[in-house]
């Protein structure tokens, strides 16, 4: 029995830039399926959305920061993009989370300028959008501060924070707070289980605001619940009786799963398709068009045929591009053609790790409207487009939103795939 | 005694573990209790310490409920929920396993032995005495949901009707043999002792979209062995069935379709990876032409070939996919078509796990965090305003329906509703 199932879109890969063109697919009438090998980047990137940061010098406006990049570099996959499209995306996104699954929750900032927050070491990185959980920890507002860790919490270092935020010229303090947990060590999703729970958080909150000087801020890790994190917030500083701000944490990220519920939801209700764990193994052409991809499900391939595909499964980080041991570099799911490899006689590496590695820079070539190179009905999104360097420039997440926004832009466009999928 | 070499394959899978926290995020039993450190910590991270013939390390792996979601949400294809099996296996192994855990193992005995005298066995599971005495001496949690006998035998009327000599309720007598297709459908023993009429209403629906259901006498898949750790019995049991179910597999067509999800999970991948059953023929050819009903279904739809002449369902119900079919790797057919029924308004819910876990719920020690993992579904439910829940595996719904008090239906129950083959238009869901 030859069983296969049949959209009129499938998007591979469910970090940031898939879930965006998938939700964005399907609230455009389209049939969408989601498919992807696990959970994707959310969970462990600090749930902000960096559009551009740095250039390399520290950039205060992302939109004029684009201009510049751009006038610079028209090969940037932000080239391709453009800066409206970006501005669109990122309004688009700041109404799905004040609609999203979380009451009250929602995200400030834009295009204009950039905010800048604290990160765990202290140091202040910049942010086109941030959950307005982070909102108090803006370098503008910022005074006089308390940095609050645990011992519990080995991933948060207070006092490291505030040491930083000291040289960044903030009037910074650290404190630790001993919690009370069944178990020793934890991690800050554990912490922000319990805090969603009103009556622990009211211990907390007891425990704590002796502790606190007039005047002061409180930064915590990110740990403001997962369940509704906009009471947590307003319930801490009421208690509390001052503003408090989230700073991001090592994986698991709560502001990053909070992102994920709040694009996974947007999904469910715009009637989108998710599969998890469910790893693209293979795939049939005909002629210049993929025609199908195949999933290992449990006991037998499940064929899924669409008119359009958006490939949307990341780069070197989740293993969708790769380098195997005869140096030879492949994007792994549909074998689509790369650009941006170093040449076989420059350099692929350089010595220090957090150099930019030339070969990071490697992709899936595309063109306008991120079309596959070769391919008519492939979509590329995210971290798998080539001749970005997100780590340095601060840009991961707002390429991601912004790409996937445009790959659903180019299909919907096309008004009724199935009739143009004939000609 | 697993069988290294066959083991090693999934266990090499921890070597991809990138220590990403995604598993954590995602376990329902480490959300509601603190003593379980998650599914990293107890398996990739805990494995590198197992040495073979040595003590298992951490008794706190048998907190693991073996859902299975570790698995679905690893980004690089770790086998967590596989690893933890083992390790689980092992750790019991060691400690022994007690006589409550062989017997509530062992569907196709408690079937045999309650069908004749299901009156007095589903009073004696309503006494509360008996429920006290039964937690005292086995340790069964007094208000774990325990199935009633359904009194008869699925098999024994499905049989009959094969035979052309009884009709089954809602199915009309067999059309003409010519081309139509085959499946043999593997029912389950929830069918089979507690809930007869859902596998009526699966042989009638795929008899209404022009299938000839073949019923071959069947017993158990070996799951609540294996989940418990008793991995030589489960593969025993396991094997026999694939025999039998393998024997109907003469042409390249046929397939095998059940509706307890769980089940054919288990004949999918886990048999075969839990129980190191790779290198077993037939298993294997039952595991490729495994189909749930729901995936062959909606697979039909897909290509046109599933009859739509659904009346509509007024209702408003919601849907859950337990963490077992969510293993299936399949997405969430079962809501795809639901969705195809007029007027019946779906409310896909979306919280991990009911809690039950096949037998771990109905454990004295394991009561309360399965019920603790459940409580976010049945507040979903209760606050859902909905007349019934739709969800494919037995266990959740007894489990949702003991939550909740909200009946409980498998998936096939509205599309026969909606195909008029069933005139009763009743939930047959065991409310407690």
């Amino acid at each position: 029995m030859n069983l296969s199932l049949d959209y009129d879109a499938v998007v591979i890969g469910a970090g940031t830039a898939g879930l965006v063109a998938a939700t964005r697919l399907a609230q455009a009438g389209i049939n969408v399926c989601v498919l992807a090998k696990g959970i994707g980047s959310t969970h462990l990137a600090p749930g902000t959305i960096d559009v551009l940061g740095y250039g390399p010098e520290p950039i205060d406006s992302p939109r004029e920061g684009l201009a510049a990049l751009l006038s610079a570099r028209p090969d940037h996959p932000y080239g391709l993009i453009g800066i409206d499209l970006v501005s669109e995306a990122l309004d688009w996104f700041v109404t799905t989370a004040a609609a999203g699954p979380f009451d009250g929750y929602s995200y400030i900032g834009g295009i204009e300028r950039n905010l800048l927050l604290p990160n765990p070491l202290g140091v202040l990185r910049r942010s086109a959008l941030v959950p307005a959980t982070m909102a108090a920890g803006e370098r503008g507002q910022l005074r006089r501060v308390c940095i609050v860790g645990t011992p519990s919490l080995r991933d948060f270092q207070a006092s490291l924070c505030a040491a930083n935020l000291q040289m960044a010229g903030i009037e910074a303090r650290a404190i630790s707070l001993e919690l009370e947990l069944e178990y020793p060590d934890v991690n800050a999703l554990g912490v922000a289980r319990h805090l969603d729970d009103e009556r622990w958080r009211g211990r907390f909150c007891a425990r704590l605001a002796p502790l606190l000087q007039p005047g002061e801020h409180v930064g915590l890790p990110a740990i403001l619940g997962v369940i509704d994190p906009h009471r947590v917030m307003n319930d801490l500083e009421q208690r509390l009786e001052r503003r408090v701000f989230e700073i991001p944490t090592l994986p698991p990220s709560v502001p990053g799963i909070r992102l994920y519920e709040i694009l996974r939801s947007a999904l469910r209700q715009a009637g989108g398709r998710l599969v998890l764990g469910a790893e693209v193994v293979s795939h049939t052409r005909s002629g210049e068009r993929i025609a199908s991809v195949s999933t290992r499900a449990s006991g037998h391939y499940v064929s899924y045929r669409a008119d359009w595909f958006v490939l949307a499964s990341g780069g070197f980080a989740s293993g969708a591009i790769a380098l195997d041991s005869h140096w030879v570099t492949s994007e792994r799911v549909l074998n689509l053609a790369l650009e941006g490899i170093p040449a076989a006689d420059e350099p692929r590496f350089r010595s220090s790790y957090l150099d930019q590695q030339p070969l990071s820079r490697a992709g899936v070539a595309v063109d306008r409207g991120l079309r596959a190179r070769g391919l008519e009905n492939v979509m590329v999104a995210g971290a798998a487009l080539p001749g970005a360097a997100p780590a340095r420039e601060g840009s991961g997440e707002g390429l991601a939103l912004s790409s996937g926004y445009l790959a659903a832009e180019t299909i919907s466009a096309t008004q009724d795939p199935r009739k143009k999928a004939l000609t | 005694m697993s069988d290294p070499a066959a083991f090693e394959t999934v266990r090499s899978s921890l070597d991809h573990c990138v220590k990403c926290t995604i598993c954590e995020t995602s376990c329902p039993v480490s959300n509601v209790w603190p003593l379980f450190p998650g599914p990293k910590y107890a398996g990739p991270q805990s494995e590198r310490y197992r040495v073979p013939d040595e003590p298992s390390v951490d008794a706190s792996v048998d907190y693991c409920s073996g859902c299975g979601i570790c698995s679905q949400v690893c980004p690089q294809g770790v086998k967590i929920a596989e690893i933890n099996a083992h390790a689980r296996e092992k750790l019991r192994r060691q400690q022994g396993v007690g006589l409550r855990d062989r017997i509530i193992t062992r569907p196709t005995w408690l079937g045999r032995v309650g069908t004749p005298v299901a009156g007095v066995m589903n009073r004696s599971m309503q006494s509360s005495a008996l429920r006290v005495l039964a937690e005292k001496l086995l340790g069964i949690h007094r208000d774990a949901p325990l199935p009633k006998f359904a009194g008869r035998r699925f098999s024994h009327r499905a049989h009959a009707h094969a035979d052309g000599s009884t009709p089954m309720p809602g199915v009309g007598a067999p059309e003409s043999q010519e081309a139509r297709r085959r499946v043999v459908y593997f029912h389950g023993c929830a069918t089979e002792y507690y809930e007869p009429w859902v596998g009526e209403q699966v042989v009638a629906v795929l008899e209404h979209n022009g299938f000839e259901v073949i019923i071959p006498t069947q017993d158990c898949c070996g799951l609540p062995l294996q989940s418990n750790g008793l991995f030589g019995a489960a593969r025993h049991v396991v094997l026999k069935l694939a025999q039998t179910l393998a024997a109907q597999l003469q042409d390249d067509e046929t397939i095998i379709v059940g509706n307890a999800t769980s089940c054919t999970l288990m004949l999918k991948r886990e048999a075969r990876e839990i129980l190191s059953l790779e290198d077993d023929p037939a298993l294997e050819l039952v595991s490729e032409r495994t189909y749930d009903i729901c995936e062959l279904l909606l697979a039909l739809h897909h290509s046109g070939e599933l009859k739509t002449d659904f009346r509509p369902i007024a209702e408003t119900i919601a849907y859950q996919a337990p963490c077992q079919q969510q293993g299936h790797l399949i997405g969430k057919p079962a809501l795809d078509l639901l969705k195809l029924i007029p007027d019946l308004e779906v409310r896909e819910l979306d919280a991990r796990c009911c809690g039950i876990a096949g037998t771990y719920g109905l454990k004295a020690e394991r009561y309360e965090i399965a019920m603790a993992v459940g409580r976010s579904l049945f507040d979903q439910v209760q606050g859902s305003g909905v007349t019934s829940v739709a969800c494919d595996s037995e266990t959740c719904r007894w489990q949702i329906t003991h939550g909740t008090q909200c009946p409980a239906a498998h998936p096939i129950h509205y599309l026969h509703r909606a195909y008029g083959l069933d005139e009763s238009h009743r939930v047959d869901a065991q409310a407690r």
